[in-house]
């Protein structure tokens, strides 16, 4: 639902790395040839939200709204600008947004950092974990997966992740170490998390789901088929009601614009912190590229596609109806 | 248990949970999290040399929020408003703030008719779109489009039947009103 107005002809792709082809004449830190990896995020690096570290918050690139920063390839609503998925792509300040692929790294590895790897870690940061603190993450696609392993790096005591793919479930065992759970097969998810907290609640709960969510069947159809809601909210309102009493919510799925039906009331009387952004991915990168070099976080090792850009559309339906146990696909530019 | 004051026995040790978990327990200083403290003492971002950005070259009466004070620096040119979609998308960026219920579903409004719009030209140039080849639905016989469905505790089995009628119910509407306002004319004519 961000991407309420693509515009036909709007090329998608916020995840990606590349070759520089050219630059422009301001560009005092880059040069042709150089192999680079680009936030997700398009930002100024000066204006007053971005001298404040909220990068995904950039005032200075998003003409369409106040209410979210520039994303590539995202949507109208955040900015139209074009995004990596095609032969080139234009990087506004390259300057500031772009990085070196160190010579250490794969690309792989670099892709997935310029997203979901930083959105997962953000995720687990926005939870505020403290030591021996049970993390519940709704959602096991890539960003609920670094959730999920991330939450250890902060000293969470348990982890626990929730989906209705099998598939990814064994994944968030075998990469993320976590203790996992299909709400396809149980009445009622926030009762079964409950019992497993002893009645009191998870002391933080990460959505990583957004906004289509499934679950709830009216919330589904109404807000990912009919677009009548910003989002579905079933995942957010499985959050707030699963976090223990004076509990934190981090969201990293992503809505849309448009009002939600939220249970916002049940956040309110349970004295929750709501804690959610777009990530401001390249602030991550330092200590992130430390994990990566050091083993603790292994982004590649939840690739299970690669698609030619020729064919993108039929990568995208396989993506979208969770078709042949698909987790995380790159599209590969063989022209290229 | 949650009714007395103790902390219920939920976890392992710290010591179990470091021997068993890759890198467990490494940024349980919050001051080794990138992001805190949420806001920091500001600063330019690393690579940034200018105060404010220059300003990109306004092509077109670039649509833009009422809540900017201006237009940004930076924007994208994906896609400049054009045709009756064009129409409605400027209305929304024109009258509505983004407070405003109206401006969000006149875009998409817009986005819908930018579809029509688009499908339309397409197919005058002699190059129609092609269900087949552009929705991705080839790879439901490719990639096992029915194993990875049945038996298999999926929850959007239920709901997946709705996919096709919303994407093509559209278009049959359509269809069939430009049969019947067909008819009438022709029954007109004669």
């Amino acid at each position: 639902m961000l991407r309420l107005d693509h515009g036909i002809g709007h090329t998608f792709g916020h995840e990606f790395v590349g070759v520089v082809h050219e630059v422009g004449p301001s560009v005092q830190h880059l040069k042709v040839g150089d192999k680079v990896m680009v936030p997700s995020n398009i930002f100024c690096g000066t204006c007053y939200f971005c001298a404040r570290g909220l990068y995904s918050n950039s005032h200075n690139v998003n003409p369409n709204a106040t209410a979210v920063g520039s994303i590539y390839g995202y949507s109208h609503t955040t900015g139209g600008y074009d995004g990596g998925q095609a032969e080139f792509v234009r990087v506004p300040f390259a300057d500031v947004g772009p990085s070196l692929i160190p010579d250490w790294m794969s690309e792989d590895d670099a892709a997935l950092l310029t997203d979901a790897v930083a959105t997962g870690y953000f995720g687990a940061q926005l939870g505020d974990i403290v030591e021996g603190d049970v993390v519940v993450v709704l959602g096991a696609g890539p960003v609920g997966l670094f959730a999920a392993k991330s939450a250890w790096l902060m000293g969470a005591g348990r982890v626990i992740v929730i989906d209705h793919l099998d598939y990814r479930l064994a994944k968030a065992r075998d990469f993320a170490h976590a203790e996992t759970y299909n709400f396809a097969e149980h009445d009622d998810i926030v009762v079964l998390l409950k019992r497993l907290t002893e009645g009191l609640g998870a002391d933080a709960v990460i959505d990583a789901v957004g906004a289509e969510a499934d679950g709830n069947l009216l919330q589904h159809v109404t807000s990912a088929k009919l677009k009548m809601q910003g989002g579905s909210p079933v995942a957010l309102n499985w959050a707030i009601d699963a976090a223990r009493k004076g509990g934190t919510v981090s969201v990293v799925g992503a809505y849309g614009p448009l009002f939600s039906a939220v249970k916002f009331g049940d956040a309110l009387n349970k004295g929750l912190t709501l804690r959610m952004n777009q990530c401001p991915v390249k602030r991550q990168w330092p200590r992130l590229f430390e994990h990566v070099r050091n083993g603790y976080l292994n982004p590649s090792e939840i690739i299970t596609h690669r698609i030619p850009l020729e064919h993108i559309a039929e990568g995208y339906h396989m993506f979208s109806a969770k078709l042949d146990d698909c987790i995380k696909p790159i599209i590969v530019n063989d022209a290229a | 248990m949650p009714y007395t004051a103790a902390k219920p026995d939920l976890v392992p040790s710290s010591e179990e949970l470091r021997a068993r978990i890759p890198g467990w327990g490494v940024d349980l200083d919050p001051a080794d999290r990138p992001s805190v403290p949420r806001m920091r003492d500001p600063e330019p971002a690393p690579g940034a040399h200018w105060t404010l950005p220059e300003q990109q070259e306004e092509r077109w009466p670039r649509e833009r929020s009422i809540e900017h004070m201006r237009l940004t620096p930076a924007f994208g040119t994906s896609c400049p408003p054009k045709g009756l979609s064009g129409v409605i998308r400027k209305a929304a960026y024109a009258r509505y703030s983004e407070a405003r219920a109206a401006h969000w579903l006149l875009l998409m409004l817009g986005d819908r008719v930018d579809m029509v719009e688009s499908a339309v030209t397409s197919a005058l140039r002699g190059r129609p779109d092609n269900p087949i080849t552009e929705t991705g639905i080839l790879s439901e016989p490719r990639r096992h489009g029915i194993s990875s469905r049945f038996g298999r505790n999926r929850a959007d089995v239920k709901h997946q039947w709705l996919d096709p009628v919303i994407v093509a119910g559209p278009w049959v509407l359509a269809g069939w009103g430009a049969v019947r306002a067909a008819r009438r004319l022709r029954r007109g004519a004669a």
